[in-house]
């Protein structure tokens, strides 16, 4: 078959001795800044950008996609162990995998993170070199209308299965949306909600809000009772999750790679949806799923595989299409085009050894992962056992610097402590953030898909159900809100979500 | 983070070096502030120009990205700095010529208020549509615009950016400034509703479509320029298609606040000639697809000119389009 002369290909590519260690410096590098809160791929890729110069094309992508999959992973470790979501990708994590961390189960939250990662690398790179190209035909059909009733359906989900008041959740969501519409009009120029701040003409940037609602907020609340937590610092626990762990994490994991790999292929940036979607999918079909947000295992291995899949899959349009996906890949463009390859639809068969090389790398790059985070899991945990007095402000120094760096703006800093203040009001008062950042990143890609579909049917709403996937997602939309809000459900529901 | 670390870095080898490196400009790294997101073309032509300018300078460039408002914030900042000559910027079309007219509160003049270094490149703009799409040349495409303007749908990348802008200034010409356009965050997401046949045309720098015009998933009607550009020799010019009134480049050029010293301005210009007269760096740019710029417009006098000669040609068509 084509495909394993292709595979042969790239991984002789992949193979040669620069590659690999190229490839091992990107994952490393990757892990390194996925790790320190606010430091994300973007800035890093961009300052590496220049360094990459001297090599050849094929050598400095697939250390560039290293770092891109390689921070995704460290970003997780993050959440778990402190609580803060360095991606957008890692919010869910956050969920049950700090709660694992407080129980004492931190190291078999990472290493069923870990291995769910390899596990949906490992798929998701026969996928891409199985399906890439029929797959962009797919998202070819996916045009604004389409995927505005997507993140309907996504925030529908979001309102039903929150944990805790239905009505808190719905309101988290709400300001989300109202936040991200912070900013310059894309149409008009209009500045909305800025009250005349120069730095607010962009809206506010993701890391700002995530930053200040869950990594300042969190570091406030500690404050509160200095000692009480020394649970997470105390009690690392095994790495390797035990039998009844793994039986409890392959089908989540399986489901992961499905829904975050398909979801990743959407343009648009559609990988956030992935991991979102499959805590969803877990919480639901789960016997018990009041233990999520408890420490579920499901809750860690089903989402950190859609996130990685997610974050490969990304890559199919890009390599296929030549069209970015996300802000990471649209640097990928950059380097690209830096080294005189311009994406398009014809890297595929013009640059073979390109394509395939890098394609090969993924999976080299994912088993890299598991062996360098799997020994280092123990170096991220001693982290921990730095004192609170040394470790919270280093934290705050590492989430400043990290958030200056995205656009070099001051302000920014300011906000993500004002942000901060406000998280902890919310976890005063019994609100869920996550919520919020969901409605907050998908805000901005809703009203701008929204006006995109009402501006091609001149302002007719029939467009989103003229459209028959437009209209069956909606359809799902609905028939999730209606469940949910039926009196026998909804009690049904209290009674799980109340304790 | 990793800024501090070069500019640590260099500090060092500088106080290393001694004090022969410390006379005159300059004598520490230079900040080029680059208004977009790294990755984009200006960004791209700033990382080129800018690794070689620091050959010559024997100062590192170091690249600042400032995105936001199309542009200007970042813009703003270089030419609100002081004007000693560390801190310049490569801007392009859209912050130079098209601001004025766009922004009304745009707290910069480009057109008296800047010091301008030189073009640093130019890229050709392309009129692109729909691989299916009915019109198969320039002048049947402009017929049905002009019979139907109702039936179209024009993508951008947003107010303010080089799509925008180059196609605002298509349509005035063509008398339908109020045609259905609809906004994209970037280039990138509305190509893929153009190769999806969602949205019918867009006017766009040809790094960004040449790909695709050559797999055959979108169609070029012409090019804006007075020459065909070799990466797509079969596109025919504007002038060969019959609409020879359209003629646009969106080029990328660097400038500093007013006032800086004559030593920095000089220094900066001979940089820049250096690097755009060096093979390398000029197979890396026409390789992107984009022009070299002619020795007269590297030089702040004719770039100079260039910024008010496209600020007159765009500045009807920006002011009459919607709002």
């Amino acid at each position: 078959m084509d495909m394993f002369s292709n595979l042969a290909l790239g991984f002789g590519v992949a193979l040669s001795f620069q590659n690999l260690a190229l490839c091992f410096v990107g994952c490393l590098v990757g892990t390194l800044i996925g790790v320190l809160p606010g430091v994300g791929p973007i800035a890093t890729i961009s300052i590496l950008l220049p360094i990459t110069f001297g090599l050849d094309p094929t050598g400095a992508l697939i250390m560039l996609a290293g770092i891109y999959y390689g921070a995704q992973y460290g970003g997780s470790t993050t959440a778990i162990l402190v609580n803060i979501p360095g991606e957008a990708t890692a919010v869910v994590t956050t969920l049950d995998g700090h709660q694992m961390a407080k129980q004492g189960r931190a190291g078999i939250a990472l290493g069923t993170a870990a291995i769910g990662s390899f596990v949906a690398g490992c798929f998701a790179t026969v996928v891409i070199a199985a399906l890439g190209a029929p797959l962009t035909k797919m998202a070819l059909l996916f045009g604004p209308a389409e995927y505005f009733s997507l993140m309907v359906m996504g925030l529908c989900f979001a309102v039903v299965l929150a944990r805790g008041s239905i009505l808190k959740a719905f309101c988290m969501i709400m300001l989300g949306l109202l936040l991200s519409t912070v900013g310059t009009d894309l149409e008009t120029g209009q500045e909305r909600l800025t009250f005349g701040i120069p730095a607010l003409a962009d809206g506010i940037d993701f890391s700002v809000l995530a930053m200040g609602i869950f990594g300042f907020a969190e570091v406030l609340r500690n404050l509160e009772a200095p000692e009480a937590r020394d649970v997470v610092r105390a009690k690392i626990g095994r790495l390797l999750p035990g039998w009844s762990d793994i039986k409890q994490s392959v089908m989540p994991c399986l489901r992961g790679t499905f829904i975050g790999g398909t979801l990743g292929i959407l343009p648009g940036n559609g990988a956030v949806l992935g991991p979102f979607a499959s805590y969803t999918v877990e919480k639901k079909i789960a016997k018990d799923p009041s233990r999520f947000g408890k420490g579920a295992i499901e809750g860690v291995a089903g989402p950190e595989s859609a996130n990685n899949a997610g974050a490969q899959t990304a890559f199919i349009p890009l390599l296929t299409l030549g069209i970015p996906p996300n802000a990471v890949m649209a640097l990928m463009v950059g380097a690209m085009t830096i080294h005189g390859i311009i994406p398009g639809p014809q890297v595929m068969t013009r640059n073979p050894e390109l394509f395939w090389g890098m394609i090969a790398s993924m999976w080299i790059g994912n088993l890299m992962l598991l062996i360098i985070n799997l020994p280092l899991v123990g170096l991220w945990v001693k982290l921990l056992q730095v004192p609170y007095r040394l470790m919270f402000p280093a934290i705050l120094i590492f989430c400043c610097i990290g958030i200056y760096s995205v656009n070099n703006q001051p302000l920014d800093v300011a906000f993500t402590a004002m942000f901060g203040l406000f998280g902890y009001l919310l976890i005063k008062l019994g609100f869920e953030p996550a919520p919020l950042l969901l409605g907050f990143v998908l805000g901005k890609l809703m009203e701008e898909k929204l006006r995109q579909a009402l501006i091609i049917s001149r302002g007719s709403f029939v467009t989103f159900l003229e459209r028959p996937i437009s209209a069956g997602l909606l359809l799902v939309a609905v028939a999730v809100l209606v469940i949910a809000l039926l009196p026998s459900m909804s009690k049904k529901r209290d009674e799980v979500f109340t304790e | 983070m990793k800024k501090t670390v070069f500019g640590i870095a260099a500090a060092l080898s500088l106080a290393l070096a001694g004090t022969a490196v410390a006379q005159g400009y300059p004598n520490k790294p230079v900040t080029m502030i680059v208004p977009f997101a790294a990755g984009g073309p200006t960004d791209i032509i700033a990382r080129i120009v800018g690794d070689h300018m620091s050959k010559t300078l024997g100062q590192q460039i170091v690249i600042e990205n400032v995105a936001g408002a199309g542009g200007t914030t970042g813009i703003t900042r270089a030419m609100t700095a002081a004007p000693d000559g560390y801190t310049i910027a490569m801007g392009h079309l859209g912050t130079f010529s098209a601001a004025p007219a766009t922004y009304p509160g745009l707290k910069y003049d480009p057109l008296n208020g800047i010091q301008p270094i030189g073009l640093a490149g130019g890229t050709p703009i392309l009129i692109v549509a729909r691989k299916n799409l009915e019109a198969n040349d320039l002048k049947s495409f402009v017929a049905a615009i002009k019979a139907t303007p109702d039936k179209f749908n024009e993508a951008h990348a947003g107010l303010g950016s080089v799509s925008w802008t180059t196609c605002t200034l298509l349509k005035g010409q063509l008398g339908v400034p109020k045609l259905n356009a609809v906004a994209y965050r970037g280039t990138g997401p509305a190509l893929n509703d153009l190769v999806s046949g969602q949205i019918d045309f867009m006017c766009d720098q040809i790094v960004s479509v040449a790909e695709q015009i050559k797999a055959g998933t979108i169609k070029a009607f012409a090019v804006a320029s007075v020459q065909r550009s070799p990466a797509l020799p079969d596109v025919p010019t504007t002038t060969e298609a019959g609409l020879p009134e359209y003629q646009i480049e969106a080029w990328n050029g660097i400038a500093g606040p007013k006032g800086m010293p004559k030593e920095a301005v000089d220094k900066l210009v001979d940089a820049l000639n250096k690097a755009l007269n060096d093979e390398a760096t000029k197979k890396r740019l026409l390789d992107l697809g984009a022009v070299i710029p002619t020795a007269a417009d590297r030089t702040p006098d004719g770039f100079g000119a260039v910024i008010k000669r496209d600020a007159a040609k765009l500045d009807p068509a920006l002011k009459n389009a919607p709002r």
